[in-house]
């Protein structure tokens, strides 16, 4: 039996709007959203935002194979003090999660910590080699409801064509990491004005635009979920607006750091700048920003993307991709675009639960609701500098940020205040 | 000047200060005993994880002859070899001992990163495609020492300027000074977005050749790029290589330089590179003077003679 806790004072997003309130979280759940209410503990909520927990539709906890990047304790920790009751995360570990078992070992490493809804995807082909098609069935039975071969793209149109007639059935969704081999090969940068000037190999923004064209194509052929993760390219808004005007059922994600930075950030050849799709254009930023604001791109996937110091400490061209970003990305988000609470919760929480079918998750406070909640407030000046992950590959340590994700609930518990996470031992 | 990384953002008299001092290094090398006592104690280590060997010796050519003691690093021997990472490989012979560094690297900016982890001045060999400082320096002084100033030359740089670290620190240097350039490549060889260069594109040497003061030729870098960039060297060079023909067709008073290594038969036919109007080894032996130029800058300080 768990104690009442009183999150005072917030604006509570609920389905029927948003309303001044108290909420009662009693047993795990929603008990009461009202005025004046009184607990074993409160937390002042007031001039903040309380919405569902936040979900990451796209995460890298490197467990197992890569523990000396991060693990699932370490992102778990992360994700928590970023105020996120859900991760979903990659199958790119050794082994790849392409079996029913490894997705199962993921899950419950996840309940051991006990801090967030570790939900793993599930790689789309064997050994993410892209020659045949993964163990679907079993990871379908063992939970798994996206699949990807995330850090690679699923390249051979036919493989694509039989995972998504296998999925459309069963309703999973085929997260694409939209990047051409070839287009891409011995890339390391956005090919444009600064990659010239570098004489950096660039990769253009047609190698993320003719994967999302060709995608498309088989959407509409086979009629399974699709989405596109870390679109990069105004083109690439472009298809997917019109995707959806024609009724595909098409969804696509957007990272903080491609809404936060372009490529002008590589002219130090700083790694922690170093992205897959990279950073592109100052037009390609606006775009992504004005997509997530208009509701065509769906939802901020972090890409969290934890590596150690000492892969770091080396020149850009031999530097791995990817930054890390979940105790961030709210802030990231509310800094550089601008959505309201409703949109904000959306993006964040709402959209990302059921594109990835996770249960308990994205649901608006209402009596019996499962109690995943992050306060947010949205007029918090703060400057990172420190991280509860493994890794330090981060652009936002010494950047200053508006919005801080200030109390986490996770199962009707706290997990995080303000940044410290409670709890979360093995 | 804490670094010498790069030709970007260097002013007109920067880099007429530079030449100025080369000059009188110049004028060192041509005394019978060609050496000062500059930099004595001093040690200079040369680290080119990349191969080299006219800008390698050069540098230790130019070290010696300011009395400097020099150390040498090759990766196909080091313990970069065994696994060691970049940073290790630096600090380790930072703790040797040594007052600065020259970097090669095949990657770019990574003269950039060894700036940040010593205190020591780190002087850019080349980074990736990226700049090539002294190289430029060189090129802008043979060409000065010809023609008295670079102001108002027509300069045409021709060949692989994308995958050209000499291309983009000349270009620079050469604009900043007041020459006209053109960068003349096939679409595949010139930058993506050539307009970030103060310097027009032609995809026809033909078309500009007989304006040109300066033609400076590139080499096709068959090592750099991997992918098929032209369709084949005897096409290359029917478009793009300085025959004799071609040669005949220049002002009579135009030079032409090579950075080297030259592959004769290729981008220069073999006569072009024997004419008394290729500067080539001029600019080999500028390069010691300007690195000496540049050595004497970030070591000299006040205790210079």
């Amino acid at each position: 039996m768990q104690s009442d806790l009183i999150l005072a004072g917030g604006t509570v997003l609920t389905a029927d709007g948003r309303v001044e309130a108290d909420v009662r979280i009693t047993d795990g759940r929603i008990a009461e959203i009202g005025t004046g209410l009184q607990g074993d503990e409160t937390i002042d909520c007031t001039g903040t935002w309380v919405g569902p927990g936040l979900v990451d539709l796209h995460a890298h906890f490197r467990e197992p194979g890569q523990e000396w990047k991060e693990d699932i304790t370490s992102g778990s920790r992360a994700a928590a003090a970023g105020g996120y009751t859900a991760v979903v995360v990659m199958p790119n570990t050794d082994p790849a999660t392409d079996a029913g078992h490894l997705a199962r070992f993921v899950a419950d490493r996840g309940t051991e910590v006990g801090l967030v809804d570790v939900m793993p995807a599930g790689a789309v082909s064997k050994g993410r080699a892209g020659l045949e098609l993964a163990h679907l069935d079993e990871l379908w039975a063992a939970g798994v409801r996206v699949f990807s071969d995330d850090g690679d793209v699923v390249a051979d149109a036919g493989l694509l064509r039989r995972a998504m007639d296998y999925l459309a059935a069963r309703g999973g969704v085929i997260s694409q990491h939209a990047v051409d081999v070839g287009l891409s090969r011995g890339g390391y940068m956005h090919e444009g004005a600064v990659s010239s000037l570098l004489g950096m190999y660039g990769i253009p923004s047609a190698a993320d635009d003719v994967i999302i064209a060709r995608d498309l194509e088989l959407v509409e052929v086979t009629g399974a979920r699709y989405h596109v993760q870390h679109l990069s390219t105004a083109n690439g808004v472009a298809m997917i607006a019109a995707a959806k005007a024609r009724g595909l059922p098409v969804t696509a994600e957007v990272t903080p750091h491609h809404l936060a930075f372009d490529h002008h950030a590589a002219v130090g050849t700083n790694p922690v700048y170093k992205m897959m799709p990279p950073l592109r254009s100052t037009d390609d930023r606006a775009a992504l920003r004005q997509g997530l604001m208009d509701g065509t791109i769906d939802v901020v996937g972090t890409d969290h993307a934890p590596h150690a110091d000492h892969e770091e400490e080396v020149p850009w061209e031999h530097a791995p991709n990817g930054v890390i970003g979940l105790e961030w990305a709210a802030a990231v988000v509310n800094t550089f675009a601008t959505l309201d609470q409703e949109a904000f919760y959306d993006r964040l929480s709402v959209a990302p639960a059921r594109i990835g079918q996770i249960g308990g998750h994205g649901l608006l406070p209402a009596i019996g609701v499962p109690a995943n909640l992050t306060v947010f407030d949205p007029n918090r000046e703060w400057t990172p500098s420190s991280t509860l992950s493994k890794a330090q590959n981060s652009p936002y340590l010494g950047l200053p940020l508006r919005g801080k994700p200030i109390v986490t609930v996770y199962r009707g518990a706290v997990t995080a205040v303000d940044g410290a996470v409670a709890g979360g031992g093995s | 000047m804490n670094h010498f990384l790069t030709i970007e953002g260097l002013t007109r008299d920067d880099l007429g200060g530079l030449l100025d001092d080369a000059d009188e290094f110049v004028e060192v090398l041509h005394r019978p005993i060609p050496k000062v006592p500059a930099l004595r104690g001093k040690t200079v280590a040369t680290m080119f994880f990349e191969a080299s060997t006219r800008t390698k010796m050069s540098f230790e050519k130019a070290a010696k002859a300011l009395s400097a003691d020099t150390m040498s690093f090759s990766p196909g021997t080091s313990s970069l070899s065994k696994g060691e990472s970049l940073k290790d490989t630096v600090l380790t012979i930072k703790a040797m001992g040594t007052d600065a560094m020259v970097v090669r690297h095949t990657a770019t900016g990574a003269p950039w990163r060894i700036a940040e982890w010593i205190e020591q001045p780190v002087l850019n060999g080349g980074d990736g495609a990226h700049q090539h400082p002294t190289q430029a320096l060189l090129d802008a002084l043979t060409i000065r020492q010809h023609f008295g100033t670079l102001d108002g030359l027509k300069i045409g740089i021709v060949g692989d300027i994308r995958h050209s670290r000499v291309a983009r620190s000349d270009i620079q240097a050469f604009s900043t000074l007041g020459a006209d350039v053109t960068m003349v490549a096939p679409r595949t060889l010139l930058p993506v977005v050539p307009e970030v260069f103060d310097a027009t594109a032609s995809e026809d040497l033909d078309d500009v050749l007989s304006d040109l003061d300066v033609v400076y030729v590139l080499r096709v870098q068959a090592e750099r790029g991997g992918a098929s960039v032209f369709p084949s060297l005897p096409e290359y060079t029917a478009r793009y290589g300085i025959t004799k023909e071609r040669f005949a067709r220049l002002k009579p008073d135009a030079v032409v330089l090579h950075p080297g290594p030259m592959n004769r038969g290729v981008e220069i036919e073999g006569a072009v590179a024997d004419d008394p109007r290729a500067l080539i080894l001029d600019q080999v032996f500028n390069g010691v003077a300007v690195r000496m130029a540049v050595l004497f800058r970030l070591l000299g300080g006040e205790h210079a003679e």
